[in-house]
């Protein structure tokens, strides 16, 4: 499974890199950490003419922290997360969630950027993205925008992003200290792909009762995706065996998985009510 | 002489290890000759239809592209993969040509060869190979198969390739007068050995001295040596086979390919160096596969629980064509679902089937993890419906020693009969059973601890092995006194060098230091029977405690001349030659010439491992997660060589095991396309699955079939573990009504059954 | 194209098509064969090596990746006249068979403990769930890195 042959380029400035797109158009393809695209290119199921290479380029690989929240820079690494220390305080269902993605040798290659970018609907990373607000941050041509994580996947493998644009961050809002969260997910393998997952948390207000609560869940549809009824469902109540149920079973009905060899569909709806269920039982402590 | 024990039976670092250890092994893909060219193939990507064309004139048109072969370029008539076990004539329809032509029958079925100056250009070039294929109906599954409106094989007339029968006593009469009967249809589904290195050769032609040199070689060399002769139309003298280091085999890898035959015949033809190293995505598409078989099965017993009978049939998805061992497991599934219980009364048969998926092969255990999925789910199945104690019940079947040699089935055709040669059934269950902790962990079975139900299982099985008709060793005693020993034992990564090293060592009298063994290749011996059937200790090392025999009496000739004695009065050690006067000389300076014997050990009788393996597991209900807690076994193997190595073997076998029971599936849709083509979607154990695993291996009872008094275990523990897991989890759902019949127990498939059990209630 | 890094302490410079791999790279044009190819898509692990202290897989890297980098292999993990540390207890704990996934669990072992000397069985495990092995069924490669934690630790490190 050799690659097919492409031509290599590794600019040092965005805007060199922006150049390279546009002249080459859909012929270029961006190259991160290389973890989801060579085996694409292994396999053959892509042949770009031109690899840009980001690694030279700049600002990309910083993660910030501050009042506003977190900022990972596209090309920061899986392994850089986890040995950020203020991280796993300043945001720990993002630390949590991204724990589970891969093995040790991808973890020590793959990037932020890349994930978002090949949007693969059971991924780790886009699916804290449009579970806690992300605003994904883009340039192009006509300079930079930002796209809300709930508007940037748009089905497996797809992305609003237009040919010539690299994404240069994700950011997420702050995290309150006492905010109830967790992950789970469900995978034959640990590193394995997810079979579904959520990431979910709620806030407390000053009765106890469930305020803003964002359910999310991965490998349950085309994309990852927030399930409104669920929120509904737990939302101004307090967050017992109760609202549990209602919540886990509103989000059995109302993810759309999809049917493949690995697992049916009445399955995946059933895994995503257990898993939605243990995780609100966990995050309510 | 039966060889003492100073070396045999310690647990020995491996000679083997440094070299792989440093990276600095020699493996297939490290192996370059100066010019060399890169072979690709071009494979059907269509399961099943006629060939109308296969265009090769823009790849040609690539630069660096050097030949491009089809079918028509192999002459007249197209050669094909004979059989090397059961070469029936019944069979010999099946047999898969080395190109396609005419027809394809499986997605993967190579059609071409494309010979190019390095390997990206060779794949660059296979994608412009142009290929017209009608489309044929494909045939996926066993009633389509049956059905045989489309079949494989036209001149053939159906998809029933042969029908292989297992007989023993009257199972009619035992079934018509039995007291309980319990009839349940079990499916095992495919999957394969993966082993880790790919596939690969390098041949190199001479046409000055008309010789062929291959390396890559494997398992059975002196066979596929045989088979290349006859179909390049040469002797097998003009060919040697090197065997290099081999990254694992497990029964698959060293059977005759078509690449075993294109590779070389492109040598021959560029009269150019020709190297082929397949690739994963390949391998999944084109090394055997194995195991996919539904049985439709019965048991018959009294109302205490003596079985007196097995009654049914198997249908064994063979793929698209039947190559050189395709019939070894649908024989086996009948000949030995038996296992080491005492059943008198058996009419099995197995039904082998074509079908347009990749051609199915022999897999560690073969046929004997299927028989004993089936076997075991009964046995616990009957205990539950007659009330009696699963491990009592278990006992009171085994076969006694007094028995022994106990028969088994007799299977037709290529009609064989084999006996259970020795062992103490009962006693390695006893062990297995305490070792495992039953008495504490029944009494979690079928519990719901911290959200998952907990269940436990044993079972019994016996593992055949030392497969004859023979093998050579030859053993030299060198002029510096060192000692070569050369096997027709292949090397699958089982540690021969150091295994043969031993039993040269304790038969000679020697030093393990002083003694250097090659193995597998042609140069060495001049046949050699190869490793397969966990035969490689039992034949190898029986045949090297042979040539050490001779090679001492060898020695004591020349020792004889020079001491001016008698042969029979010289003693030897492992440095001296000693005359009856106490005078000496040196082994290393006994004579300018080295000293060489070879020897041959034939054995028309298997040999039978045997042992219990016990499985605790935890079931997730909601996920269908099936946690494996702990696997405890225990195997008798007569004589242990090195209880390490076989120890290592032991643990790896029950690992595959646990894959083939929970994780792997090769899976084809509709139009027969392998859906799980990539490492990612056909998964096998990692580190993380199962890291609870005891094996014990002992030496309780030797074989009286060879001078070794070994039993082959290179597989053993692999073949209960299908049974016994599915055990453990019907175990854990007792409550729920869940009874698994299929394999792999996948989570959808554990969540499926739950709840189905729990809607019929 | 033009690329220099060192491997294994050797600095090397070579002209490479951009398409080759960094495992190719090593095998073919370095003729270090020890990095073996076991499935060219990044799920097998046979394949790594240290990249300025990181286990990669060299498959799914460039060899113009590699420019300017700090490679090592498995034949730098050793020298000519003894076993390391974490190769002899490999050896001693039986913890190969067939050895074709061996260099990559001696790199990625390497790699971590060099990192985390204090790992313990569970860390390793998941570390090592990115390296298949067929032959031996995980648990003598697990005791074998834990039993090598000790030195890279310091002589007076608790086991």
């Amino acid at each position: 499974m050799k690659f097919p042959a492409f031509e290599y380029a590794r600019p040092t400035s965005l805007d060199a890199a922006l150049g390279l797109l546009k002249v080459h158009g859909g012929d270029a393809v961006l190259l991160a950490g290389g973890q989801s695209l060579m085996p694409l290119l292994a396999f053959r199921l892509a042949a770009p003419g031109l690899l840009v290479d980001l690694k030279d380029v700049p600002g990309l690989g910083a993660i910030g922290i501050d009042a506003e929240g977190v900022r990972l820079g596209a090309f920061v690494r899986w392994c850089e997360i986890d040995r950020n220390a203020r991280l796993a305080a300043a945001h720990p269902l993002l630390v949590e969630a991204i724990g589970h993605v891969a093995h040790y040798q991808i973890r020590n290659r793959g990037t932020v950027g890349g994930s978002l970018a090949y949007a693969d609907p059971a991924a780790e990373m886009p699916g804290i993205a449009v579970t806690c607000d992300g605003e994904i941050i883009v340039m192009g041509g006509a300079g930079e925008r930002r796209v809300a994580a709930a508007d940037f996947f748009l089905g497996a493998l797809t992305t609003c992003l237009e040919p010539g644009e690299i994404i240069t961050g994700l950011r997420l809002p702050a995290w309150p200290k006492d905010r109830r969260w967790a992950f789970l997910e469900f995978a034959r393998r640990r590193g394995d792909f997810a079979l579904a997952g959520t990431a979910l948390y709620y806030d407390l207000d000053s009765e106890g009762r469930a305020v803003d609560a964002h359910i999310g869940v991965i490998g349950a549809a085309d994309r990852p995706m927030r399930l409104a009824e669920a929120e509904r469902a737990i939302n101004g109540s307090a967050v017992d065996a109760d609202s549990i149920a209602a919540a886990a079973e509103a989000a059995s009905l109302e993810v759309d998985p999809m049917e493949d060899f690995h697992a049916p569909v009445a399955y995946r709806r059933a895994l995503v009510q257990t898993l939605v269920a243990r995780a609100l039982t966990r995050a309510a402590g | 002489m039966k060889p003492g024990n100073l070396l045999i039976g310690a647990p020995m670092e491996r000679v083997e290890d440094p070299r792989f250890l440093r990276g600095a092994a020699r493996f297939v893909a490290d192996v370059n000759l100066e010019g060399q060219a890169h072979a690709v193939i071009a494979r059907s990507s269509i399961a099943h239809g006629h060939i109308r064309a296969i265009e090769t004139g823009d790849a040609l048109a690539i630069p660096g592209v050097r030949a491009v072969i089809t079918a028509h370029d192999l002459g007249p008539e197209v050669p094909v993969i004979p059989l090397r076990l059961q070469p029936l004539a019944a069979l010999e329809p099946f047999r898969q040509p080395m190109l396609a032509h005419g027809k394809v029958r499986f997605v993967g079925e190579p059609l071409a060869v494309i010979v190019a100056d390095s390997p990206q250009i060779a794949e660059d070039a296979l994608e412009r190979i142009g290929v017209e294929i009608e489309p044929l109906p494909a045939i996926v599954d066993r009633a389509h198969a049956e059905a045989g409106e489309t079949v494989l094989f036209e001149d053939h007339g159906s998809n029933v390739a042969i029908r292989w029968t297992a007989m023993r006593g009257d199972a009619e009469r035992a079934f018509a007068n039995a007291d309980y009967v319990r009839r349940e249809t079990f499916r095992i589904q495919r999957h394969a050995a993966l082993f880790m290195e790919p596939r690969g050769l390098v041949a190199q032609w001479d046409a000055t001295a008309r010789k062929l040199t291959l390396w890559g070689a494997a398992k059975v060399v002196f066979a596929n040596r045989r088979i290349l002769a006859a179909s390049m139309g040469l002797t097998e003298q003009q060919i040697e086979m090197i065997e290099v280091d081999v990254g694992g085999g497990f029964g698959s890898r060293g059977e005759f390919y078509p690449e075993d035959f294109l590779i070389p015949f492109a040598a021959r033809l560029l009269n150019r160096p020709v190297k082929w190293i397949e690739d994963r995505r390949e391998h999944l598409m084109t090394a055997n596969h194995a195991r996919e078989t539904e049985c439709e099965v019965e048991i018959a017993a009294t109302a205490d629980g003596r079985i007196l009978g097995l009654r049914g049939r198997s249908w064994t998805d063979n793929g698209a064509y039947i190559r050189t061992n395709g019939s070894v497991a649908p024989r086996n599934v009948a000949q030995f679902m038996s296992g080491p219980y005492d059943i008198e009364n058996i009419a099995l048969s197995t039904i082998q089937l074509t079908t347009n998926k990749t051609p199915a092969g022999t897999y560690r255990g073969p046929g004997r993890f299927e028989g004993d999925f089936v076997r075991e789910r009964l046995i616990d199945l009957m205990a539950k419906d007659l009330g009696i104690d699963r491990v009592e019940i278990r006992r009171r079947n085994l076969v006694r020693e007094t028995q022994m040699p106990y028969p088994l089935a007799t299977i037709t055709p290529y009609e064989s009969a084999t006996e259970l040669d020795s062992g103490d059934y009962r006693e390695l269950l006893d062990r297995c059973l305490e070792d495992f902790g039953w008495a504490e962990k029944v009494k979690l079975d079928g519990q719901l601890v911290d959200g998952r139900y907990h269940g436990i299982a044993i079972g019994c099985f016996i593992e055949g092995g030392g497969a004859g008709p023979s093998e050579n060793a030859r053993i030299t005693l060198e002029t510096d006194g060192s000692i070569s020993v050369y096997v027709g034992s292949a090397s699958v990564g089982q540690g021969i060098e150091t295994i043969m090293a031993q039993i040269a060592g304790d038969a000679l009298g020697a030093p393990f230091d002083r003694i250097r063994v090659r193995h597998g290749s042609t140069g060495h011996v001049a046949d050699g029977g190869g490793s397969y059937h966990s035969r490689s200790t039992v034949m190898g090392g029986s045949a090297i405690v042979l040539a050490a025999d001779q090679l001492r009496d060898n020695i004591r000739k020349v020792a004889a001349r020079a001491l001016g004695c008698e042969p029979a009065e010289v003693t030897l050690d492992a440095d001296t030659a000693k005359g009856p006067s106490d005078e000496s000389l040196a082994l290393s300076e006994l004579s300018e010439e080295s000293i060489e014997a070879e020897a041959t050990f034939s054995s028309d009788k298997y040999t039978y491992a045997y042992g219990s393996l016990a499985a605790h597991v935890a079931v997730d209900a909601k996920t269908g997660h099936v946690e494996v807690i702990e696997v405890v076994s225990i195997k008798d193997v007569g004589r242990i060589i090195n209880p390490a190595t076989l120890h290592g073997q032991a643990v790896g076998a029950i690992v595959q095991g646990l894959g083939g029971s929970l994780l792997e599936h090769l899976v084809y849709d509709g139009d027969g396309q392998l859906l799980t083509g990539t490492l990612a979607d056909y998964m096998v154990p990692s580190a993380e699955c199962f890291p609870n695993i005891r094996s014990t291996v002992v030496e309780l009872k030797p074989s009286p079939n060879n001078p070794l008094g070994a039993k082959g275990g290179g597989e053993g523990e692999i073949i209960p573990v299908g049974g016994v897991i599915a055990n453990a989890v019907a175990a854990a759902l007792a409550d729920s009504g869940a009874e698994p019949f299929e394999l792999p127990l996948s989570p959808p498939r554990i969540w499926a059954l739950i709840t189905e059990a729990q809607s019929h209630r | 194209m033009w690329i220099r890094f060192e491997v294994n302490g050797t600095k090397v410079e070579l002209d490479v098509e951009p398409r080759v791999s960094l495992a190719d790279c090593l095998r073919d044009t370095l003729r270090l064969t020890g990095t073996h190819l076991g499935c060219e898509h990044g799920v097998c692990g046979a394949c790594t090596v240290i990249v300025d202290g990181a286990a990669v897989r060299a498959c799914l890297m460039l060899a113009v990746q590699a420019h300017g980098e700090h490679i090592v292999t498995v034949e730098g993990l050793s020298n000519d006249d003894a076993l390391s540390p974490l190769q002899a207890s490999f050896r001693k704990h039986h913890a190969l068979q067939c050895g074709f996934c061996t260099p990559g669990m001696i790199t990625t072992a390497h790699a971590l403990l060099t990192e985390e000397p204090d790992a313990d069985a569970e860390r390793v495990r998941e570390v090592l769930s990115g390296n298949i092995c067929r032959c031996t069924g995980y648990i003598p490669i697990i005791k074998a890195v834990l039993e090598a934690r000790a030195h890279y630790a310091g002589e007076d490190a608790p086991p």
